[in-house]
């Protein structure tokens, strides 16, 4: 590696632009930070010497210097940015409206949206956010984080370490706040330096020379940040595997008690009572609005209790349970327990829980009950024997019916809509007869049949819907979180303000620099000279 | 009840009003000579007024968390007007920074603007649902809009540097963006005007159409140029709709918003147009020589300053509240709701201003126009995600 010695002694290493010790341009460099165009230094990362401006020979020199330079960080973060947008101008598919004519995406965007829903689906921007080439974009982006860093961080970090008090006249000339005084006394400099030190800036001297500096650990905020997000990006890979992350959907009936999933049959879940509550309409607040948007939901919980398998696992036997935890579930307040935390997510109203048929003579318009019977919905019996010798049996059970082409079939295997093919044995051993009941239906497919059977009663309650989630990368997204305000307000709210004096003869120099409001230094600046007759120093680059 | 109800629009009223005078008198500030360091007489009126406008601001906002039982930033008239607030609070903040008068001739009627394009939503007190009803919901919304707010401090000192510095003398595309600008803001202006024009007079037509199967119904309140796609007008005495809204708009209400879309956008370019053939000059040019004593470098810091000082915020509200509280409610922390893609853009938008500022040197005009287009997103997103895109979000 070539080094590079100034005139001050000190030998910086190559691609160094400006001498680390006393700041004096390096001849040969001045084209990297363009200060060969321009009266003022950049001062950027402080002239330090960064591998990606000083090496470009190998294919690691040439991936290096892509992902270090900030214009392919930047584009990277715009291309982020229309992709993100791009993914809302229609839903996503997880967000297909349950009442849509077809979840189906294939169907849904097309039918809805036209054309451009049919171009949009074949895109893949159905599911943008989780395609291959957002989450490239992403890491592409995460790389760039990295070696942007890395690149800036370490040479400035050594220039900043290694800064002498003393600096080369080129060097303050060329700072865009400078002032030259002819005559300062020793009594001026001296409150020059009190006043520096009441602003609170930290005073280093070198015969004679002065270097007022604050505020530098800001300078360190861009890469505190850079590393908070780097910690959420490998969250958010880590959240990808199921051993960090675990999510599950259960549906328990009130009353009933149903084995969590995800929990590998260790923990049951009872549902003692489902709440939902309404706001009240004659409440005079929301008159008004519940008149104009309709009725609105004010609560709806679980009461629930936690059990946790305890007895030895043997197949078939009932298992023993012992009670770990009881409470409520609600939007806002879920339920933790061990790792697990279960949501309310959602309710299903009037499920069906049971349903009492009714046996009567088809010609009878009284429709006088020969004999009923209950059939439990959650647990269909086979057969069910009346009290007058007659016998039914169900056949087909549709929990929740529906026509799909003709054919019957149930949408899901809940009773939302329930629907049996019956077989009626009268008990004079007369031929069985076919019937299909359900709810609002009575079909008899012979059109002979001697008995009907209707529809006496039923029973419905609530199905409550519960999340169930294990999220172990949590703390790691919260600390990335963390980190990455704490770097962002080290550097956005301090700011790195370096003063330096400069005596030349009788007179002095004196330059000025920060990384940020320079009106804040400015007043600084004008703070200490009062009561000295030490020039204000001038903007150099002020805009016209 | 009622009565605290009514202290609470009265004291919106009240401010509103003061931030008016306060503006003709931050505006007085412009034919002073005196410098920055000796502030005048007409300087410290208007902020004493802005501030008392801001205090009666707050008045209202307790009344009527105290009249519904929950802090108003639930809907959408409240949290705009709530945005409104804050923006003067961030202009309070910052002038206390820079003593720079011109900023509240400009900031104030942005402020005022976003209250009266509020006052149009559906004002009364709504219940929570059961997200919604959670400590998150002050913490989050109050957060994002001070963040949301220090950032348009961005946009209004980027707006006055481009008026400033933008050369008028000919017709450039430069100007033609700033009109641009200036002509969006003349459309919120449009809007509250329409609105209001009609709403004092009692307009409504009930149409009756067809929505994902169902039949429902909707009223106007703006006569129909454009009316519910195959929809019937059912209120007699009223002029037909001039054409349907195209069928691809399937936004709940998606008719109606349009329709007020159109009404705001030919009252705000007839609005426009009248200012223009009163000026007789591009409304940018016309108000340019009375910018001369404003220090650009100083507008460029301070709008830099604005995002340096919002950017922590809004990530703070925008993203780390909102995903927390995601988390407790929704039981994930990030679900690619519009809502939150817009707040990701948002962030990633201001991230890319500041590497191009802090790395690239991006100063002056070029940071300017970036102030301007981060405001676009996040006028863009508290509108049009709201009322456009369906969302977990669209509470209004």
């Amino acid at each position: 590696m070539k080094k590079i010695k100034c005139e001050c002694g000190h030998v910086n290493p190559e691609g160094t632009v400006l001498c680390e010790a006393c700041g004096k341009p390096v001849e040969e460099n001045q084209h990297i930070d363009g200060n060969d165009k321009q009266k003022l230094l950049n001062m950027r990362y402080d002239g330090s010497a960064r591998r990606s401006q000083t090496y470009n020979k190998s294919i690691v020199d040439k991936i290096w210097n892509f992902f270090s330079s900030v214009k392919v960080g930047v584009w990277l973060i715009v291309l982020a940015l229309i992709a993100s947008g791009i993914g809302t101008i229609f839903p996503q598919e997880q967000y297909i409206p349950a009442n849509a004519v077809s979840r189906d995406p294939s169907i849904y965007y097309e039918d809805q949206y036209g054309i451009l829903g049919l171009i949009y689906y074949q895109l893949g921007f159905h599911n943008l956010y989780s395609s291959w080439w957002y989450m490239l974009l992403i890491a592409l982006i995460g790389i760039s984080l990295v070696i942007c860093s890395i690149d800036r961080f370490v040479p400035l970090y050594k220039a900043l370490k290694k800064q002498k008090p003393k600096r080369h006249t080129q060097f303050l000339k060329r700072q865009r706040l400078f002032s030259e005084t002819d005559h300062v006394t020793d009594d001026e400099k001296s409150t020059l330096i009190s006043s520096l030190k009441g602003k609170r800036y930290k005073v280093y001297e070198e015969n004679g020379h002065i270097l007022a500096e604050k505020g530098r650990f800001s300078r360190w905020g861009p890469y505190v940040n850079h590393i908070g997000l780097i910690i959420i990006l490998v969250a958010a890979l880590l959240r990808m595997t199921p051993f960090m992350y675990l999510d599950e959907y259960v549906w328990v009936r009130e009353g009933e008690q149903t084995v969590i999933p995800g929990t590998d049959g260790e923990y049951f879940i009872e549902n003692k009572e489902f709440i939902l509550d309404t706001y009240d309409e004659n409440d005079e607040r929301f008159r008004e609005a519940i008149e104009q948007e309709g009725m609105v939901d004010k609560n709806y919980q679980t009461n629930a209790v936690i059990y946790k398998e305890t007895g030895e696992d043997i197949a078939g036997a009932e298992p023993e349970l012992e009670k770990v935890v009881e409470d409520e579930i609600r939007m806002n307040h879920p339920l933790n327990f061990d790792k697990y935390t279960l949501y309310q997510a959602g309710y299903q109203q009037n499920e069906f829980q049971n349903m009492t048929f009714k046996v009567h003579e088809t010609d009878d318009p009284e429709e006088e009950s020969l004999g009923s019977f209950t059939v439990d919905l959650t647990d269909p019996k086979d057969e069910y024997r009346l009290d007058n010798g007659f016998r039914v049996a169900v056949s087909q059970y549709y929990p929740d019916y529906e026509l799909n082409e003709g054919e019957p079939r149930s949408k899901t295997n809940y009773p939302r809509n329930p629907a049996f093919v019956f077989t009626v044995h009268p008990p004079d051993n007369e031929e069985p007869e076919m019937s299909f009941v359900g709810i609002g239906r009575n079909v008899d497919a012979t059109g002979e049949n001697d008995y009907k059977l209707g529809v006496q009663d039923f029973e419905t309650r609530f199905a409550s819907g519960l999340t169930v989630r294990v999220d172990h990368t949590l703390p790691f997204f919260i600390i990335g979180a963390a980190i990455f305000m704490i770097g962002v307000i080290q550097g956005m709210y301090w700011q790195h303000r370096r003063i330096w004096l400069h005596p030349e003869g009788e007179g002095m120099m004196m330059a000025g620099h920060t990384n940020k409001n320079w009106f804040g230094l400015k007043k600084d600046i004008e703070h200490i000279i009062e009561n000295t007759n030490v020039k204000m120093v001038d903007d150099q680059q002020e805009i016209e | 009840m009622d009565s605290l109800l009514d202290v609470s629009s009265t004291m919106l009223y009240t401010a509103f009003v003061l931030y008016l005078i306060a503006t003709f008198f931050f505006g007085a500030t412009i034919k002073q000579k005196n410098n920055r360091s000796k502030q005048g007489i007409s300087g410290k009126i208007a902020i004493t007024l802005t501030i008392i406008g801001f205090l009666a601001q707050i008045v209202y906002f307790i009344t009527r968390w105290m009249a519904s039982g929950h802090a108003p930033v639930s809907n959408l008239f409240e949290f705009v007007t709530f945005f409104g607030m804050s923006l003067v609070f961030a202009f309070i903040i910052i002038y206390f920074i820079y003593k720079l008068n011109i900023l509240g001739l400009f900031a104030l009627p942005i402020a005022m603007i976003l209250i009266a394009y509020a006052s149009m939503f559906p004002t009364e007190i709504a219940p929570l649902v059961p997200s919604l009803q959670s400590h998150w919901l002050y913490i989050h919304v109050t957060t994002v809009a001070l963040g949301q707010a220090i950032l348009a401090i961005s946009f209004v000192a980027a707006l006055i540097y481009l008026i400033r510095q933008i050369d008028q003398t000919v017709r450039s595309k430069r100007t033609t963006w700033l009109e641009i600008i200036l002509i969006a803001l003349f459309l919120f202006i449009g809007f509250s005007f329409i609105s209001t024009a009609f709403n004092l007079s009692g307009y409504s037509a009930e149409f009756e159409y067809s929505f994902n199967g169902e039949t429902v119904t909707t009223d106007y309140h703006l006569p129909p140029i454009a009316g519910p796609n195959e929809g019937e007008l059912l209120t007699g005495d009223r002029m037909e709709p001039l054409f349907d809204a195209p069928g691809w708009m399937h936004g709940v209400d998606a008719a109606r918003k349009f329709n007020t879309l159109i009404w705001s956008v030919l009252t705000g370019l007839m609005l426009y147009g009248l200012t223009r053939l009163i000026l007789r000059k591009r409304v940018g040019a016309a108000i340019k020589p009375f910018l001369k004593k404003a220090k650009p470098d100083m507008l460029d810091e301070i709008s830099y300053r604005a995002v340096a000082i919002g950017f922590p915020v809004f990530t703070l509200g925008g993203l780390i509240f909102a995903s927390i509280w995601a988390q407790i409610a929704w039981d994930r922390f990030w679900g690619w709701d519009p809502k939150e893609v817009w707040a990701l853009v948002t962030w990633f938008f201001y991230a890319a201003f500041l590497h191009l500022r802090l790395s690239r040197g991006w100063h002056g005009e070029r940071s300017a126009w970036l102030a301007v287009g981060g405001f676009a997103i996040i006028m863009f997103n508290l509108i049009a995600v709201n009322l456009l895109l369906a969302g977990l979000h669209s509470y209004a």
